[in-house]
């Protein structure tokens, strides 16, 4: 199974990381959308189980959590869904979830049949690192990485702790608010990445509101391992609700053109 | 964070890194103004002026020659705003402007914690925004009128149910992207730490001075003291002074909507299983997987699928007992209070009553319940004309 590790070390451009909801709008379609954007090019692939009260999400992300659940995405078919990505492409998976979900599974054996069925990494979005030792035995004993995330708002000490408690990667949020696309980076993105950069070698990689290419190519100059789009591509599906041929002809360009955005940007940050 | 919020295992501050700063900064400053002279010299005297405190201990007597029972009202309905709401929203929206900030956001589900924080905005001249689901504002339109008249910009819910739920998700998704000037002024004492013990602490005047209150009338406590339950925090709010009499039975009645073998109700406490939502772990309504349930009330205030962590910990503890009362017995209730006595009882609080009236008969009649009754049910007349057409 391949890790974070190979993976960032072997690229010499930042990683590129595609959010999608598992079973958005069903798990068929699903399915489809994922191995699309694998052979765009994913690098990593960053996946939400869905739930019902998403509250670090904004309308898009909220919408296709409706979409999945309402199309009868569970935990455990979600389990299915990891194994049948990984039988398409051995490609790192990092969740990206709600804490009660895992609570209501058994945090440990949670931990260890998502492992075994391919997952790299769990991030809970609602478990800051003040509660980390709730995860992290479990985490490393099942063979998880550990991913935390780190804000515009968080202090330095509490970086250098989150940091060093990371094994896989740091998600960097680029503003204060929740998912979505936005039509500007925030001002502090740039600060952030140099900061953590400077602070910890363990890779960084940068999510929420990023919608363009540009966004991307900006993000990779300024020296993040990663970026991670979700908004923006959900919304696609959202889009082509009616028309899945379209649909993933559509995430194929977005994901190629950011891809090459990045690629023509390089990695020209502090490394 | 200074301490860690937990009420037993409960509790706890299960949110996204991006709020842990500010729910750090409200802490912090919390418990700086929590024993300032000056902070509770002004907000004692708000509660006197501006809120109506303290209020009136009121024996029902023909309410009470109904059950076979001695039943007093604590009348918290007769508050400005018409329920104890106001203790809470004054406590904060004067901590909010202790701490400079200068925006207030709240979410709703009756309207009341809606209608007294738009009334501390106006009082404060803040900014605000109420967060309420499109339910809830369907079926409390006086309330969302009222906090209009305020000055508070109603922001409607569309997600999930429409219901208080949905409010409060909204409420910490803007908050996240705007924490630096606006003050998440929390309903209820549930949520993430510190809101739990910041709202105990605001509510807990009710149990104060029912304590004091029954000793002065009475010449001895209760034999029970009841309440009801949704977030818990009028519940808290009286039981609090109790905890140590242990002759003090505590009774927190939760909303058992259409019954409890259907699942359509909010009995959190009753027949859910410990989980983690908003914030904090508790007691939760919610599937086999941890996807959570839409619950059913008659009343808005009520209706949520989680419960204050201190709640959770004194029904495993056993110093409070929780019961559920179904709409049609709080139906009943409302209708005996304000025919009997000629006071129209929120339906919040008439689910306390209907667990009085489940007694009827069953207590001795030198027994002394009183009950929270936490606001005033002006709002609900339509709801309850709908529910009870006259023939």
């Amino acid at each position: 199974m391949k890790t974070y590790r190979q993976v960032f070390s072997e690229l010499d451009r930042a990683a590129l990381i595609p959010f999608f909801v598992i079973g958005d709008p069903d798990a068929d379609t699903s399915l489809a959308v994922v191995k699309t954007a694998i052979d765009a090019g994913a690098d990593v692939l960053e996946l939400g189980i869905p739930f019902s009260d998403p509250i670090a999400d904004g309308p898009t992300i909220q919408k296709a959590d409706i979409r999945a659940l309402a199309s009868g995405m569970t935990v455990k078919k979600a389990l299915e869904f990891v194994r049948a990505v990984k039988d398409y492409k051995d490609v790192p998976i990092g969740l990206l979830m709600y804490y009660n979900l895992v609570y209501q599974y058994g945090t440990e054996r949670f931990f260890s049949d998502f492992h075994r069925a391919g997952v790299n990494s769990v991030l809970i979005a609602d478990l800051s690192i003040d509660d980390a030792d709730e995860i992290i035995a479990p985490a490393t004993s099942a063979g998880l990485d550990t991913v935390f995330m780190v804000t515009p708002n968080t202090n330095t000490d509490r970086m250098k702790v989150i940091a060093s408690k990371t094994t896989g990667f740091i998600y960097a949020v680029s503003l204060l608010g929740v998912t979505g696309s936005r039509e500007r980076l925030s001002d502090p993105v740039e600060e952030l990445i140099s900061k953590l950069k400077k602070m910890t070698s363990v890779p960084v990689c940068v999510g929420f509101g990023i919608s363009k290419a540009e966004h991307a190519a900006t993000i990779a100059a300024a020296g993040a391992d990663g970026v991670i789009i979700g908004s923006r591509i959900v919304k696609i599906i959202e889009e082509n609700l009616h028309d899945k041929e379209n649909c993933l002809a559509e995430i194929s360009a977005f994901l190629s053109g950011v891809k090459s955005a990045m690629e023509n940007r390089g990695k020209t940050g502090t490394h | 964070m200074k301490y860690s919020g937990r009420f037993g295992d409960y509790g706890g501050f299960y949110v996204p890194e991006v709020l842990i700063p500010v729910l750090e900064e409200l802490e912090g400053a919390f418990y700086r103004f929590y024993e300032d002279g000056q902070f509770a010299a002004e907000l004692g005297q708000l509660s006197r002026d501006y809120a109506g405190r303290p209020s009136p201990l009121y024996h029902a007597k023909r309410f009470s020659e109904h059950v076979g029972f001695n039943v007093y009202l604590k009348r918290e309905d007769l508050l400005h705003g018409g329920a104890h709401k106001v203790n809470n929203t004054l406590g904060q929206g004067l901590l909010a402007k202790y701490m400079g900030k200068t925006k207030l956001i709240a979410e709703t589900g009756a309207g009341q914690h809606g209608l007294a924080t738009a009334m501390i905005g106006a009082l404060f001249g803040m900014e605000t925004k109420i967060f309420m689901g499109v339910t809830d504002i369907e079926r409390q339109s006086v309330n969302v009128h009222k906090m209009g008249l305020c000055g508070a910009e109603v922001i409607a819910v569309e997600g999930g149910t429409g219901t208080l739920k949905d409010a409060i998700n909204d409420a910490l998704r803007y908050w996240t992207a705007h924490v630096a000037d606006t003050f998440y002024l929390f309903g209820s004492a549930c949520g993430p730490h510190p809101y739990p013990t910041i709202v105990k602490h605001f509510q807990c005047c009710i149990g104060k001075e029912t304590r004091e209150q029954c000793l002065e009338k009475i010449g001895k406590l209760p034999d029970m003291v009841v309440a009801c339950v949704g977030g818990g925090s009028n519940a808290l709010g009286i039981f609090n002074e109790f905890l140590e009499d242990e002759n003090v039975k505590l009774i927190g009645v939760e909303a058992g909507g259409r019954g409890l073998s259907g699942g359509r109700h909010a009995a959190t406490l009753v027949a859910g299983r410990v989980g983690i939502l908003h914030g904090a772990k508790a007691y939760l309504l919610q599937d086999d997987e941890g996807q959570v349930y839409e619950t059913e009330s008659v009343s808005a205030g009520l209706d949520y699928p989680a419960v204050g962590p201190e709640h959770c910990l004194l029904k495993d503890s056993g110093r409070a007992e929780y019961v559920a009362a179904e709409d049609d017995e709080v139906l009943d209730a409302f209708e005996l209070l304000t025919r009997t006595e000629g006071i129209l009882p929120a339906l919040e609080s008439a689910h306390a009553l209907a667990y009085l009236m489940s007694q009827k008969d069953k207590l001795p009649g030198e027994t002394v319940a009183v009950v929270n009754l936490s606001g005033r049910g002006d709002k609900d007349v339509s709801i309850v004309e709908k529910r009870r057409p006259k023939k």
